[in-house]
């Protein structure tokens, strides 16, 4: 699974990576995290609010920090 | 609970978000609502003990002589630090729990569909509620871009977003009264409405960096968000969390400043700097405040202070303004996006408001 974390690196971009370096962890699934700072890619994949959580290249979210539950559940989807 | 729907991918122009329209499925109990009006009483009731607390505190418990420099410093700050506290805290989390019906997505599509004069009129409104801080500009402003709102109306926002800062409105209510409050919001609403309209004017489209201007044809990702009434509440115990744990340094730091200006500057001496007479000090003002930042809740407190000590309305507005709207680190972050000429026009445009402002507040008032 391939995870990306997008924010220029705000409070909010680092809680976000931390929530889901969590649910990572608390779910057990195989994934790569990586984190994505430049506005351009950001911008380039239809992200035009941060922090933004894409998992296997669908947008699960944009502009506000997900509860881990709510990773978790994208996750094991 | 599963707040987020399936994604669903808006085509610009497609009538998407009307159709997120919330539905309270979880309503707030008798209980619950009880919690909050007690809560209010008692915020009241305390409210009400700060002043006559500071005096006793001050005079009483510590001895200090009325009057005197350091009771006065003493007083100010113990008066001043709860009392902005406590009315960030309650405005905090109204505005919270606003802003979740005020998204990024919903602004962007509103503005897009604007012509410019009553575009930039209303962006300048938006900008008051929208949530914004200086990381998320670029991301709004590649957004505003690519639904095509226009460049003069993307600017009346993003001018009026951190000039016109609820915050500030509502603590120079609570230290000052309402009519500086109203002449700071009506006049940081002018210039953003003005500045925009005249960047407008100037059609400087090619000045935004290229790889921007090749977003017109992305497509933005909307992912609908779905808030219960008690949602709603959780956005503004988080406003709370997130921001008066951040600002509270500034606050305390501001009313230091300030606290020391009450106690230990003469009265007559803002009068001779920052005076009516001394029209050099508003442009003097605005440079000092340009390169400066702070939160606009740190800066009140010091706002109050100067002009208990004779300093004229107009030169504090325009240095409060200059402070909180233009700053160096959202320089560097626009960068990013706009070509340096772009981002000298936008100094130079709001700059000038900035002094037009302090000039005629002194004239007048």
């Amino acid at each position: 699974m391939e995870i990306k974390v997008c924010g220029p690196g705000c409070a909010s971009c680092e809680k976000t990576q931390k929530i889901v370096e969590a649910a990572i962890a608390a779910t057990g699934v195989d994934a790569t995290l990586t984190k994505i700072t430049d506005f351009q890619k950001i911008a380039k994949m239809g992200i035009f609010s941060t922090p933004a959580v894409v998992i296997n290249g669908e947008v699960k979210s944009v502009g506000n920090v997900p509860k881990q539950a709510e990773v978790e559940g994208w996750m094991t989807a | 609970m599963e707040s987020i729907k399936p994604i669903k991918n808006c085509v610009e122009g497609a009538d998407c978000f009307s159709a997120s329209s919330d539905t309270d499925n979880k309503k707030i109990t008798a209980r619950q609502l009880g919690i909050g009006v007690l809560g209010l009483v008692a915020w009241y009731i305390i409210y009400k003990q700060l002043l006559p607390f500071s005096h006793f505190f001050s005079y009483g418990l510590l001895g200090l002589e009325k009057g005197s420099h350091l009771g006065e410093a003493i007083q100010f700050f113990v008066y001043d630090t709860p009392k902005v506290m406590m009315l960030l805290t309650l405005i905090v989390f109204v505005i919270g729990m606003l802003r979740s019906f005020f998204t990024q997505e919903r602004t962007r599509k509103y503005l897009a569909g604007k012509r410019e004069t009553a575009g930039n009129v209303m962006a300048a409104l938006l900008g008051i509620v929208t949530p914004f801080c200086s990381c998320s500009a670029v991301p709004l402003f590649l957004g505003f871009v690519q639904a095509g709102v226009p460049l003069g109306v993307t600017f009346s926002f993003l001018i009026a977003a951190p000039m016109v800062n609820e915050i500030a409105v509502i603590l120079l209510y609570g230290l000052l009264g309402w009519k500086v409050a109203a002449i700071y919001l009506g006049t940081g609403l002018l210039i953003a409405i003005l500045s925009g309209w005249v960047i407008g004017r100037f059609k400087l489209e090619h000045w935004i960096e290229d790889w921007v201007q090749e977003l017109r044809s992305a497509e933005a990702v909307v992912i609908e968000e779905k808030l219960s009434w008690a949602d709603r509440i959780d956005r503004g115990r988080e406003a709370v969390r997130d921001i008066v744990g951040k600002v509270w340094i500034y606050v305390v730091a501001g009313i230091g400043v300030g606290a020391a200006i009450h106690g230990y500057v003469p009265e007559t001496f803002m009068a001779s700097i920052m005076g009516k007479e001394a029209w050099w000090s508003v442009p003097v003002a605005v440079g000092v405040g340009i390169p400066m930042y702070s939160n606009a809740a740190g800066i009140v407190p010091v706002v109050e202070a100067l002009l208990g000590k004779g300093a004229a309305l107009g030169t504090v507005l325009a240095f409060m303004m200059s402070v909180i709207a233009l700053s160096l680190p959202e320089m560097v972050i626009l960068r990013k996006v706009l070509k340096p000429k772009l981002i000298a026009v936008f100094i130079g445009v709001v700059g000038s408001g900035i002094l037009f402002t302090g000039f005629l507040f002194n004239l007048i008032i």
